[in-house]
């Protein structure tokens, strides 16, 4: 459904070919297509046309480089201009304030209260004491929630029931804190709209009556145009410190993420990933700048395959690889390599325009074909996997019975491998440089 | 109900539609009008593609009648967006039959708990015999929440234990509503992201139990929306559709300044209407949703 900006660029600048400049043409046709990429992401209209207005100044005159295309350039200038306006990430300000109190704010329905229990995980981690406070009394069973959550992470939760004024409810908790010796005190407060004015002054009496160091709107990710507003309202009405965007493991583009940077100029301190309540990320602006754009989260992909991956090991693959001398050995290890980079899907998904492919497979099957290649090759002699052609029918029957499959099963892994290996020759030969095994395994694979 | 819808779509109209008004003026028809009203759509969150057809539609219009004035537009608009909204069949909910049952799905955070106790207490004022099930066994106190609702819209709740398996939660709840003579069934489930692969396949298996308990059911699998999402609703709209074929939409949160466009792309792309529309937090805040006064609300004056 959508085109990632770099295929809509391309499109622009196909058939022109030649390097030296982007003139003004060239960055006019560019940016109607940078405009429509980021308002598809969900970015508020207005920013997106100051955006644009920013990325074209850099880009008219700009030598485009020798190894890259014109349209290649437009989006790296786009990128970094995102990462720019996307800002530092933010880091919460612990200890200047004993205990430190911590306000969350935002729409019904955003995920504060569990957002409260994970950032309220997240700082035990880190060594502090927390304490969480349930201000949401309109709810129904909102503080119910808040002290299950307390009780699965073993971290105290103050309430008075739904008949205490929030802000009452709040100044006490955080005096109870102080007495019980937490460092950290989270107040989750009711979602409101940031239209309703009583239930904006009930949060400016909560800031006055508990003067929190931080005030954070916890915002979904899947927002749309509406961001703006909603972010300059609570902004105006109690002072923003910070941001966290949730449901980030979904597939919005999370342009929403642009547009409340851009009007409140707070840093975005945390992500919220996925319910389990280990699931809050530190933000990386490059990252989530690569996902507006629908790039993929290469960087992550790449940071935890420098992390994960023995070098060494891949570079003699890679070696192997281009004189061809890759072998069924080779390719296990390989697959090994991959698997640590965590699951599948996951790593699936951060690999530039997979993440809407990813929707149409399933991965728990997926998941299961790598788990059975494994036994098959696992099944095998050192000598069978250094030289696939010894495989017979008898030895065929023998790794079947071995592994659990089929011969047919067999046959198919041996035609995939061949496959990949015609490929490779093909790659060396058209002089494909050694961006090394990994990517071209995955390639070759998927 | 055109009073409440008209006054939840107030903040629409004062932000969008208000501005289409002073916008586009009464001046000659300029390819700037045209911008103007392209960005006017964006900004009511229905997505590039649904807005350029509709400026498309309405220039074709435009062409055709030989319009010249600006302000001329406003009916030609009108009429598209109108055309979008096609005619939905009948909704099954109000079909008499022994038994009904109603799945609710939607994404985290979306409004679903909210949503079917005011549905509750809607369809038990028309004078149906109405039971609920708590299918969220795995959010912390969301079964006490449907509790909490049940009880305002005073109908009975089924629930199992917290991080049981739905499915059987619900199965059981089908066998107990029949046995008790109720008529309408409201299945809560969990929130999920549509992008979850396992999730996705249990909400499934909730609806075959379903299927298999009661002839032709679900009758409706209403997929609640929030009106503030923006083009990730479509997204979400396509996979609950492939999974457990959502029949109708209810948005939620109208109230606020969410101006819910996006469901113009879902009637578009998957002609998929809307049913009801949540315009606020008390019980009675829920309206089945109308087509005309939905329209009339976004550009009809505000009353004085």
């Amino acid at each position: 459904m959508f085109e990632s900006l770099g295929n809509r660029l391309q499109g622009v600048f196909d058939g022109l070919q030649r390097r030296g400049k982007l003139t003004e043409a060239d960055v006019d046709a560019a940016m109607r297509e940078v405009r429509l990429a980021l308002l598809e992401a969900d970015v508020n209209f207005k920013v997106v046309k100051q955006f644009v207005k920013r990325v074209r100044e850099r880009a008219v005159g700009v030598e485009v480089m020798q190894t890259i295309t014109p349209g290649q350039q437009v989006v790296k200038i786009v990128h970094e201009e995102l990462i720019n306006t996307l800002g530092e990430p933010g880091r919460l300000e612990l200890g200047l304030q004993n205990p430190t109190i911590i306000m969350l704010v935002g729409l019904q329905g955003s995920g504060k209260t569990t957002t409260a229990a994970k950032l309220a995980l997240h700082l035990r981690k880190k060594g502090s004491r927390p304490y969480l406070v349930a201000a949401d009394v309109y709810r129904p069973a909102a503080i119910d929630q808040l002290q299950a959550l307390g009780r699965q992470l073993d971290i105290p939760v103050y309430d008075e029931g739904v008949n205490g004024r929030p802000p009452t409810i709040c100044a006490n908790g955080v005096a109870k804190a102080r007495e019980s010796g937490a460092t950290v005190v989270l107040l989750d407060t009711a979602g409101r709209l940031n239209i309703d004015d009583m239930m904006m002054d009930e949060i400016k009496a909560i800031k006055a009556a508990t003067d929190p160091i931080e005030v954070i709107l916890v915002a979904d990710a899947m927002t749309g145009q509406e961001a703006v507003r909603v972010a300059t309202d609570f902004n105006n009405a109690v002072g923003l410190t910070g941001l966290i965007m949730t449901k980030v493991d979904g597939d919005a583009r999370g342009g929403a993420a642009i547009s409340m940077r851009e009007v409140t100029g707070v840093p975005i301190k945390y992500l919220g990933t996925g319910e389990k309540l280990d699931g809050l990320e530190l933000f990386h602006p490059d990252r989530m700048a690569s996902r507006i754009l629908g790039m993929g989260d290469v960087l992550t992909l790449i940071e935890q395959a420098s992390e994960q991956l023995d070098e060494e090991e891949t570079q003699r693959a890679g070696e192997r690889l281009m004189s061809g001398k890759f072998d069924l050995e080779d390719f296990l290890q390989q697959m090994q390599q991959i698997k640590k980079l965590g699951p599948l899907g996951k790593v699936l998904g951060m690999l530039p325009g997979m993440g809407q492919m990813m929707n149409d497979v399933d991965l728990s099957g997926a998941e299961g074909e790598l788990k059975r290649v494994e036994a098959i090759i696992y099944s095998m002699t050192p000598k069978e996997r250094r030289n696939p052609r010894l495989l017979k029918a008898s030895r065929k029957r023998r790794i079947a019975a071995g592994s659990g499959t089929s011969v047919q099963e067999v046959n198919q892994l041996l035609r995939q491998f061949r496959e990949m290996q015609t490929m490779m020759k093909q790659l060396k030969s058209s002089g494909a440089g050694r961006r090394g095994a990994l990517s071209n395994l995955l390639g070759g694979k998927f | 109900m055109f009073k409440s819808i008209r006054k939840s779509l107030s903040r629409t109209r004062q932000s969008v539609f208000g501005q289409i008004q002073n916008a586009l003026g009464n001046g000659d028809i300029t390819e700037e009008t045209y911008e103007d009203l392209e960005a006017l759509l964006i900004q009511a969150d229905m997505g590039v593609d649904t807005s350029l057809f509709i400026v498309e539609q309405v220039r074709d219009r435009a062409v055709e009648k030989h319009l010249y004035r600006a302000d001329q537009l406003i009916p030609e608009l009108r009429g598209v967006l109108r055309a979008i909204l096609i005619e939905p069949p009948p909704l099954q909910i109000d079909t008499p039959r022994l038994l009904t049952i109603v799945m609710v799905v939607g994404v985290n955070g979306s409004g679903k708990t909210t949503s079917i106790g005011k549905l509750a207490k809607y369809y038990k004022g028309l004078g149906r015999r109405v039971q609920l099930v708590a299918g969220d066994t795995f959010r912390a106190a969301a079964i006490d929440q449907l509790k909490v609702w049940g009880d305002r819209a005073g109908v009975p709740v089924i629930s199992g234990q917290p991080g049981g398996d739905p499915a059987a939660v619900i199965y059981d709840s089908i066998r107990a509503t029949r046995a008790r003579g109720y008529d309408l069934l409201f299945v809560d489930t969990a929130g999920r992201l549509h992008t979850k692969f396992n999730l996705m396949k249990e909400l499934e298996k909730v609806y075959s139990v379903c299927q298999k308990s009661v002839h032709q059911a679900p009758h409706e699998v209403l997929l609640v929306l929030d009106a503030p999402t923006g083009q990730n609703a479509l997204l979400q709209a396509i996979k609950f559709k492939e999974s457990v074929h959502i029949t109708g939409v209810v948005l939620t949160k109208l109230d606020g300044t969410g101006k819910g466009g996006m469901v113009f792309a879902i009637y578009r792309e998957l002609g998929v209407p809307v049913r009801f529309i949540g315009t606020g937090e008390g019980i009675d805040d829920i309206a089945p949703f109308d087509a005309d006064a939905f329209i009339d609300g976004l550009f009809d004056e505000p009353p004085a």
